[in-house]
């Protein structure tokens, strides 16, 4: 069962790369597409959680190890440190959702107060710099 | 043709990110053998933690321990969107009185079935943050799910209020004990946060010494932190 898994992931090695840093890396770029090119405001804030999810999984897909367990000893893998993926990557990634969801309720906030002073959401409209 | 210089510069941008992360193999160990003469930071931290800290959760033992400054770093920049988030859309006495919660009306299925899940949401989110150092999960997850379970309350019933001073209480003895348990590193002749209690025994839930009361006290202050930002965000709906 081992081997046959083995060699289905060898083969199958080339396709689940592309498939891990092709998704994130397109995750990224569909963020920045929004971030760029949408003219609405609460368009731009979902194109830059996209790009956070897109980096995130980046993160964790370099820490992954072929066949590792999560970087937890519960009973039973008490032993088992030497198939355990990149605890670090993870730890981070669990600061970069935090610092990502900050940022997101704060951009929220300041969106509902320009459109309450302009009206609108669209970037386009909004031409007074002053309040 | 700002839509065709943006993909010209998000392909270029791909094709850089792509041929730099090909070169890094998927799935390929290179944390190497976990003992003694492991120098990546990987290799220290998992041959390390069980013996220092008697955490179970090496994940936890990183964001709370070996990095517990960052974390204690993280809970502020947190506690500054929460209240970044009130001054923006601060509202004076008067204006409070014109405005109401987002409210739909909401079904006899929802009003009875939050009834019965909004307790048990409650519960899984406190046990999430309690067992943070044996099990996935801790103190910014437990304290989201339990944020969960009151925006289900505040979307479901209009006459659900939290109450401010308590939640205000709550985060400020939450965060004044993180930087007590900081400080009382520092006190018993050690570096700040360092975790110098009895550490117990490994997989049971008195273990790792501080770190499971530090994250109970970051899932307290995350909960009431999350729930006020979702009360504010709730109550921008002009009466008619």
């Amino acid at each position: 069962m081992q081997e046959q898994f083995n060699e289905i992931f060898i083969r199958y090695h080339e396709i689940i790369t592309l498939g891990v840093y092709g998704t994130s890396i397109a995750l990224i770029l569909i963020g920045l597409y929004a971030v760029l090119i949408k003219k609405n405001l609460v368009k731009i804030v979902i194109g830059l959680t996209i790009m956070d999810a897109g980096i995130h999984l980046l993160f964790v897909g370099i820490g992954y190890i072929q066949g590792g367990t999560a970087p937890i000893f519960s009973p039973g893998y008490e032993n088992a440190a030497d198939r355990m993926v990149d605890p670090v990557p993870q730890a981070l990634v669990l600061t970069a959702i935090i610092i990502g969801f900050a940022i997101t309720a704060v951009a929220l906030s300041l969106i509902i107060r320009l459109y309450k002073h302009h009206n609108t959401a669209k970037i386009d409209q909004i031409k007074f710099l002053k309040w | 043709m700002k839509k065709v210089l943006v993909i010209i510069l998000l392909i270029t941008i791909g094709y850089f990110l792509v041929e730099t992360f090909v070169d890094i193999p998927f799935g390929e160990n290179r944390i190497g053998n976990i003992d003694a003469n492991n120098n990546t930071v990987a290799g220290y931290y998992l041959s390390n933690t069980i013996e220092k800290t008697k955490v179970a959760n090496v994940i936890t033992a990183i964001v709370v321990n070996y990095r517990g400054l960052d974390t204690l770093g993280e809970v502020t920049v947190l506690f500054l969107a929460s209240t970044g988030l009130a001054s923006i859309l601060y509202r004076r006495k008067e204006e409070e009185e014109d405005v109401e919660r987002l409210n739909l009306p909401s079904s006899r299925l929802m009003r009875t079935g939050i009834r019965v899940l909004f307790p048990t949401i409650v519960l899984l989110g406190i046990y999430v943050f309690i067992h943070g150092h044996l099990t996935p999960g801790g103190g910014f997850q437990g304290g989201t799910i339990v944020a969960t379970g009151f925006l289900l309350m505040l979307i479901t019933y209009k006459g659900f209020n939290t109450n401010h001073n308590r939640m205000a209480w709550i985060e400020s003895l939450a965060g004044l004990s993180f930087v007590g348990i900081g400080i009382w590193g520092l006190l018993s002749g050690n570096t700040f946060l360092e975790n110098s209690s009895e550490v117990g025994v490994l997989n049971s839930l008195i273990s790792g010494g501080l770190i499971p009361v530090i994250y109970i006290v970051v899932g307290l202050k995350v909960a009431v932190e999350l729930t006020g930002i979702l009360d504010i965000l709730l109550k921008i709906k002009p009466k008619k």
